[in-house]
């Protein structure tokens, strides 16, 4: 009886102590938390030795010296997608010890992003862009504060998150992000560091910067869509946006230190297959009744931007239907007709470089701008007539809007139609006939 | 003394892609042949639709009305031809006229 009273008498004084405990050490956990953030404030305001060390080498430039980096550290650059221009500029920004970086993608990392993608490494290949991107920037400094904005941009979410920052950089990839960036740069009042590549060429200006002119004062009416190139079609080198992206991250550090030679009323151009720079000096007045020569609260940045420009806000293909539903066959079809040992002709349509990148065994290439010419049409009646029974035209292309567009042009000339069975087309081409035939044929 | 109305050496610089409406030549020396009326910009803009431009149906590619599509900047000696008076711009011999479309991939 009595002992079981000291076991109980032991039990309340254990709980007791283990409850004390635990609120001194609440009230430690708090304590320290203050101190962390109060050390943290502290060293934001002045460089630490290991920050001397670390940036030593450009503090020594007396365009930065000890109060540029100081700036740096205290600065926040949001960067407007992670691809080819966004991953260089990002690379340089973080090591230079810019404070802040926000990074904005609503994408996944692609194996074809990686030739000029080179924030992310290839076991990175489906992730997050956002979160890859900074994985490998706080490997490269854990002292920069990464944010990540796993968001599509648009006009209602962007004033939110650009306001906190100091600096914006376009490396977006299509025309309407282009102007919701430079809207919202307008209303919030952030200069606007805009790059751009494509093929071998690249460009570079900074809008809305000391009084400047904005992206609209130079492009009031957005291009029709049929006259802009995407990385996707056209193709690019990735050292391009490389230079480029590089160069954002060069006039983003003069913003912040204030040099006074930042790249603002000028555009430059490079071409990379001539390695050639050339500046082109821009008009210093904004254009009468832009959209940046409006108060702040007149400025409205929740219109339908892709309504605006004729286009979506991405770089991804968009599907044509010209055809009638009866004047195209699926990738299972061409099969069938194939493995049936049916006479078909299969005309590939796209670039000769395409071709002799991936082609079907049976299929045979002429280039769509090809088909109008004579000569080719020539011998394409000559391989039509060299079937013993009559044979289908079937045409093919990367993912099935250029094979359209052949069908239709062959259907121009009667002394082709008289020969053949009928033309048609293969919904979603060789991308199709990777997904569902061949897993091993290549998707570019 | 009407130095105008003299034939007029220039080259026209096509870059950043629009090259390939011209036979994928950037740079064309060109002579622009004497004329009653001075050479403006405006008027150069129809002969290079004339005597440059190689497949006259993608005309749309380069030109909308009497001007430039939107997306092409033009420089006069590097600088924007919003600086110059823009389609008026009277063309000096020896200028160099670029004309740049856009660029919006990354």
């Amino acid at each position: 009886m009595s002992s079981s009273c000291l076991v109980n008498n032991e039990d309340t004084f254990n709980d007791e102590e283990i409850s004390r405990l635990s609120l001194e050490i609440e009230l430690l956990k708090q304590e320290l938390n203050k101190k962390t953030e109060l050390l943290k404030t502290k060293q934001k305001k002045c460089l630490t030795k290991l920050d001397v060390s670390r940036y030593s080498r450009q503090i020594i430039l007396p365009e930065i010296g000890i109060e540029g980096q100081k700036k740096l550290k205290n600065a926040s650059v949001l960067i407007i997608g992670v691809g080819g221009l966004g991953c260089p500029s990002s690379m340089y920004l973080a090591s230079a010890g810019v404070g802040t970086i926000g990074l904005v993608d609503y994408d996944e990392v692609e194996l074809n992003n990686l030739h000029r993608q080179l924030l992310h490494g290839q076991c990175n290949v489906g992730m997050r862009k956002v979160e890859s991107g900074k994985l490998s920037l706080s490997r490269m400094n854990e002292d920069v504060n990464i944010v990540v904005h796993d968001v599509q941009l648009d006009g209602y979410n962007s004033l939110d998150i650009f306001k906190q920052y100091d600096v914006i950089i376009d490396a977006s990839d299509n025309l309407v992000t282009r102007y919701i960036i430079n809207d919202t740069c307008v209303k919030a009042g952030k200069p606007l560091v805009s790059g751009s590549a494509i093929h071998c060429d690249g460009q570079l200006t900074v809008y809305n910067y000391k009084g400047s002119v904005c992206f609209r004062c130079l492009h009031p009416k957005p291009q029709s869509p049929e006259t802009i190139g995407n990385c996707a079609s056209a193709g690019v080198l990735g050292p391009v946006p490389g230079v480029i992206g590089v160069l954002q991250a060069m006039e983003t550090i003069k913003i912040i230190i204030d040099h006074p030679n930042v790249l603002y009323n000028s555009l430059l151009l490079y071409d990379g297959g001539d390695c050639n720079f050339k500046k082109i000096k821009l008009t210093n007045v904004k254009r009468a009744g832009c959209l940046c020569t409006r108060s702040t609260e007149d400025i409205v940045i929740t219109m339908d931007y892709e309504e605006f420009c004729g286009s979506k806000a991405n770089d991804k293909f968009k599907t044509l239907n010209l055809l009638n539903e009866d004047e195209r066959i699926t990738v299972i079809d061409l099969n069938k007709l194939i493995s049936q040992n049916q006479p078909c002709l299969v005309i590939d349509v796209r670039k000769n470089v395409e071709y002799d990148m991936c082609h079907l065994p049976f299929s045979v290439n002429i280039q769509l701008n090809d088909l109008k010419r004579e000569k080719t049409l020539l011998e394409l009646i000559k391989q039509i007539n060299s079937y013993s029974k009559t044979p289908n035209v079937i045409t093919i292309c990367r993912r099935g809007n250029d094979s359209q567009r052949a069908v239709k042009e062959l259907k121009k000339y009667p002394q082709i139609t008289k020969k053949v069975n009928w033309i048609k087309d293969v919904i979603g081409g060789l991308n199709e006939w990777s997904m569902k035939i061949d897993k091993t044929f290549p998707m570019y | 003394m009407d130095i105008c109305s003299k034939s007029l050496n220039i080259t026209a610089e096509f870059t950043s892609g629009l090259q390939i409406l011209f036979n994928n030549v950037k740079k064309h020396n060109v002579v622009l042949p004497e004329t009653d009326e001075p050479w403006t910009l405006g008027l150069l803009l129809i002969w290079i639709k004339d005597n440059l431009l190689v497949e006259k149906e993608k005309c749309d590619l380069f030109l909308k009305g009497n001007t430039v599509r939107p997306g092409i900047i033009v420089a006069v000696n590097d600088q924007d031809w919003e600086l110059l008076g823009n389609v008026k711009y009277q063309i000096k011999n020896n200028d160099n006229i670029t004309f740049i479309s856009t660029l919006h991939g990354g």
